[in-house]
């Protein structure tokens, strides 16, 4: 509860100082404003940006539109990353060949993948799902690998002496018994994502639907920073919040059953 | 009618006889040299029996485990189930490790429930039931729901015995079981794997190369000797059950056939 408060304290005062020097405590007599609010806006502006533009549907249509890319990106990734990653643990050939590829290409942010894939597809949704695809396949690809890898042996022997076939084996004893490593290696892909999307919508402009990341661009291009502040409040949101309801249940579970790190 | 299948499963008690004709075993080690792990090495074991394969490491006592389990094939001879040719792994024959090899994303009746649900002519309720039945005989029926990392060293080679009586094998292999836990608790199982073994009435082939221990449970000691790895010596023990560790008699029987283990392995050294 302590440590609650403590954290809640410290955001209430960045976002104290931050009205102070933007002159929204006038009240109080602070109304010295240090910055034009072209270049940093108050924290009412913002609050006003993102009060109209979700009562007026507009923000709620554009993330509706960037959260089905998102998803459509993130699960064609892992139906694509896990197997290839069971195939790269399982065949050295694979590895050699598939898994440097994803070690190389995991080292690529993949908002460099934009030029080429608006070359590809053009401005629709197909260039933006595959930066997304991108962004999460080759982390999946390479964690799912480190965890069968990392499963030991003996798991395999007993179920073998228990009647499991191999396929048995796979779905019940290898792929729960690298679970921890697969899910740590689907939130970073998760987190790759999301940042490749967001790079994505605001690198291109898709007729097809208008994201968040397009109001950001927008915002940059009519010069209102309140609007750009209040987006990337938005994107910071729908990343906590994915982690949190998402990610945290199933490794706190994880860490439970595994007896593994505390909280 | 689900409880007829349940008793007609808990009191059904399978086992076969064992038969291992001149297995020849070869390894290549780390550094390129040929180790003889199993030269023609027989052994028969009847219904029943409990029979202990002691000796030094290297002797290859647990190849020969590994062989009877399926999971490991000879390069000649081979290893009869019943008269059957062994191929393969197969659930009539349980194999216990000295690692407890229980799988930390199951609890502790998940664990034994695994094989059990490979078993078919049985209910989920029944595998539930008969899981509990044998969570009970090894005395972990009130951590049927516990995590495994929350079990001690014992606790979790009590679960794994369950784990693999549940599918109610004909044999129950066990590798060095006990080695990895302190004295207090080994003898502790010492009483409650002879316990099962009376109400199981199982074929255990048994693993260790501690001679008292093989001495405690075993009804008979197959004593081996490395360098390739032999069939030494057997020797029945007639001792009264249940047997204590500390037993004179024990002690005895257990110091003969420690002095034959020195003798092999001096005239060795020579």
């Amino acid at each position: 509860m302590k440590r609650v408060l403590v954290s809640i304290t410290f955001f209430v005062i960045i976002i104290l100082i931050w009205a102070a020097l933007t002159g929204d405590l006038a009240f109080l007599g602070l109304d010295q404003s240090l910055w034009s609010p072209y270049i940093m806006p108050p924290p009412s502006r913002v609050a006003a940006y993102l009060w109209d533009n979700t009562v007026n549907g507009k923000l709620i249509v554009s993330m509706g539109v960037t959260l089905r890319r998102l998803l459509i990106g993130y699960v064609i990734g892992l139906v694509i990353g896990v197997p290839l990653g069971m195939l790269a643990a399982r065949f050295r050939c694979v590895q050699d060949t598939l898994g440097h590829l994803a070690l190389s290409f995991q080292a690529l942010p993949s908002v460099c993948w934009v030029p080429l894939a608006c070359i590809w597809f053009g401005q629709t949704e197909a260039a933006l799902l595959f930066v997304v695809i991108m962004g999460t396949m080759w982390s999946v690809l390479l964690s799912t690998e480190n965890g069968i890898r990392n499963v030991p042996p003996i798991y395999a022997r007993a179920a073998s002496t228990m009647g499991s076939s191999p396929l048995h084996t796979l779905v019940f004893v290898t792929m729960p018994a690298s679970a921890p490593f697969i899910v740590s290696g689907m939130k970073q892909g998760w987190a790759f994502a999301w940042r490749s999307l967001m790079a994505a919508e605001i690198y291109v402009a898709v007729v097809s639907g208008f994201g968040i990341g397009q109001h950001l661009h927008y915002g940059r291009e009519l010069q209102r920073m309140d609007q750009v502040i209040g987006v990337m409040f938005i994107i910071i949101l729908v990343g906590l919040l994915a982690d949190k309801l998402l990610f945290s249940p199933v490794e706190s579970w994880l860490h439970r059953r595994w007896g593994t790190g505390k909280d | 009618m689900q409880n007829q299948n349940f008793h007609e499963e808990i009191h059904a008690y399978p086992t076969a006889k064992l038969s291992v004709e001149h297995v020849y075993k070869e390894f290549t080690n780390s550094s390129g040299e040929h180790v003889r792990a199993l030269e023609d090495v027989s052994l028969n074991i009847n219904e029943g029996e409990f029979v202990c394969l002691v000796g030094p490491s290297g002797c290859g006592k647990s190849t020969l485990l590994n062989i009877i389990a399926g999971l490991e094939k000879p390069d000649s001879g081979m290893a009869l189930l019943d008269g059957v040719p062994i191929t393969g792994p197969g659930r009539d024959r349980m194999m216990m490790f000295q690692e407890h090899a229980l799988f930390p994303w199951l609890d502790v009746i998940g664990n034994v429930m695994f094989g059990l649900k490979q078993k078919p002519n049985l209910t989920d309720k029944e595998r539930l039931e008969v899981a509990k039945y044998y969570l009970f005989l090894v005395k972990m029926d009130r951590f049927a729901h516990a995590n495994i990392h929350e079990l001690s060293g014992g606790m979790k080679q009590r679960v794994a015995l369950a784990r693999s009586l549940a599918p109610n094998p004909k044999i129950l292999l066990m590798d060095e079981p006990f080695s990895a836990l302190d004295a207090m608790t080994r003898e502790r199982l010492y009483g409650d794997i002879q316990d099962v073994w009376d109400k199981r009435r199982k074929t255990i082939v048994f693993v260790t190369h501690n001679v008292r221990e093989a001495v405690c449970l075993g009804s008979r000691v197959v004593l081996f000797s490395p360098h390739p790895g032999r069939v030494r010596r057997e020797f029945p023990i007639d001792l009264p059950r249940p047997r204590n560790i500390n037993d004179h008699d024990l002690a005895d029987m257990s110091s003969l056939i420690t002095s034959e283990l020195k003798g092999y392995q001096a005239a060795e050294s020579d």
